[in-house]
């Protein structure tokens, strides 16, 4: 399932252009991360894929098909969607935000919390969890159940809105790990939205820098971004110059090591 | 408390009464008072309208309101219905804006997020926005079931039986007793009230963080 993003525009009553003229197409299975600023439009392009937000020019299609015609309730309900932190129903146990979506579309209520179980196994939650309350668990362990409660009526498309941004870094990589090994389980079609280049270049087969107002300011894999940046922008961004992406090799008692800009070691060159 | 053991069955009859009055009229406000929030707090337009419509209301004297009611609808004074009307104007007036207020502490991230995942409105109001609204509109429950239960007693001044009776017939009789068993048994009937209102709090949110103890017992799990 793909998801194409044809010429689509984004601009409010006041005058605010959000996303201007932006296209790019999120091949089927494929990971692709949306980076950049605050104001560069990344989440509101993400909430024109469920509908969220209706672009006032150009169309987004999932499978060739206008999302536009669809309902946009059910549409919602075929796309699994992770919030940011605190998009739990806190009023909810954590086996029955699982189940949720499966049942809001009329599975026995029973039924969905079974399969529900089986997702907090997935995501790598103890099961033990399942009757506690969101508040009950830790940012982390929260952000498991948002992806776990994403995926619960087996969605083709998967909207990531800033996942793991709340979590501290230690955390964030957890997830992010969890992430991939999901992803290669289950190749679903992810959109995620960052602001934190490594973790695009972590997560994502594809990069989108976006600038300010939803301009393109390069697209490519995360390696065709650090090798060629397109202008200083991306440079900037991206952070070429970083003293962790200047990596330099050395040779340390016949083994080739490399460091970074500062001369730390960050491994060993094979 | 002679006169309480010769007159029981009565007081019993009078309490039931009284019940009676109050509960279809906190149940009637409860309802209107949700119905005009959730519009008010949709429409953010209609939101001053509404709370100043309800200020109006709560002004209107008890008694002319309970001659007024009977005129109005074409129902006898005495009737309950007049009492259960002029109780739920009250009520409804008094609960209206934490109602709006019940609805706007529903945080606004888990509302998107619960759309996101494909909420229609219904499923919106029944299954996200209601059930969280719950806490802060149980205080205002509360608030409009004590009130209730004393102005009920006003009813008894135009003949509509409740433990009020026991005030105006033992103030026109001068039996102290009398009168202070009214008003005991009223108060007695609010707190009961207000204590099975906590009860049914603790019952539908149990989500929420109630006692030190609770917290502490699952403070190490909140950690990694």
């Amino acid at each position: 399932m793909g998801i194409e993003f044809r010429n689509v525009g984004k601009t409010y009553p006041d005058g605010t252009v959000a996303v201007a003229g932006f296209s790019h197409t999120v091949p089927s299975h494929a990971t692709v991360a949306l980076v950049g600023s605050s104001g560069s439009g990344k989440t509101t392009l993400l909430r024109m894929v469920n509908r969220m937000i209706d672009p006032t020019s150009g169309t987004v299609l999932i499978d060739d098909q206008d999302v536009r015609e669809l309902d946009r309730v059910a549409l919602r309900r075929r796309i699994g969607y992770v919030p940011q932190a605190g998009g739990l129903l806190p009023h909810r146990t954590v086996v029955d935000n699982v189940a949720t979506v499966p049942v809001l579309d009329g599975t026995p209520r029973r039924a969905a919390r079974t399969a529900a179980l089986d997702l907090l196994a997935l995501v790598g939650l103890d099961p033990a969890l399942a009757r506690r309350y969101p508040a009950q668990l830790s940012g982390g362990q929260q952000q498991r159940v948002a992806v776990a409660r994403a995926l619960a009526a087996d969605p083709n498309i998967l909207l990531m809105d800033e996942p793991f941004g709340a979590v501290d870094p230690i955390v964030r990589r957890e997830l992010q790990d969890e992430m991939l090994r999901l992803q290669a389980e289950l190749g679903k079609t992810v959109v995620i939205v960052t602001h934190d280049v490594d973790e695009a270049f972590r997560l994502a087969d594809d990069v989108v820098v976006l600038r300010t107002g939803g301009v393109v300011a390069q697209t490519g894999t995360p390696k065709s971004i650090v090798a060629a940046p397109a202008d200083d922008f991306v440079r900037e961004f991206v952070g070429v110059d970083r003293p962790d992406r200047t990596l330099t090799t050395a040779e340390v008692e016949g083994r080739r090591v490399v460091v970074d800009a500062n001369g730390r070691p960050l491994g060993i060159l094979r | 408390m002679t006169w309480l053991q010769n007159n029981g069955s009565w007081v019993v009859e009078l309490t039931v009464r009284h019940l009676l009055l109050a509960l279809p009229s906190v149940a009637a406000s409860v309802l209107l008072a949700v119905a005009l929030g959730r519009l008010a707090h949709r429409r953010p337009r209609l939101r001053q309208p509404v709370l100043a419509l309800a200020s109006v209301v709560y002004a209107i004297p008890a008694l002319p309101l309970l001659i007024a009611v009977p005129l109005v609808l074409g129902v006898p004074l005495r009737s309950p219905v007049t009492l259960v009307v002029a109780l739920t104007l009250y009520g409804t007036a008094l609960l209206v804006g934490t109602a709006v207020d019940a609805f706007t502490s529903v945080d606004e991230q888990v509302r998107d997020a619960a759309t996101a995942m494909g909420h229609g409105r219904s499923a919106m109001f029944w299954r996200v926005e209601l059930p969280l609204s719950v806490p802060v509109l149980l205080s205002g429950v509360r608030v409009v079931t004590v009130s209730t239960v004393g102005l009920v007693t006003i009813g008894a001044l135009v003949g509509i039986s409740s433990l009020g009776t026991l005030l105006t017939d033992g103030f026109q009789r001068g039996i102290t007793s009398e009168v202070a068993i009214g008003v005991g048994l009223t108060m007695l009937l609010a707190l009961v009230l207000d204590g099975l209102l906590v009860l049914l709090g603790r019952v539908l949110t149990p989500w929420q963080p109630r006692r030190a103890r609770a917290r502490r017992r699952l403070a190490p799990e909140v950690t990694g």
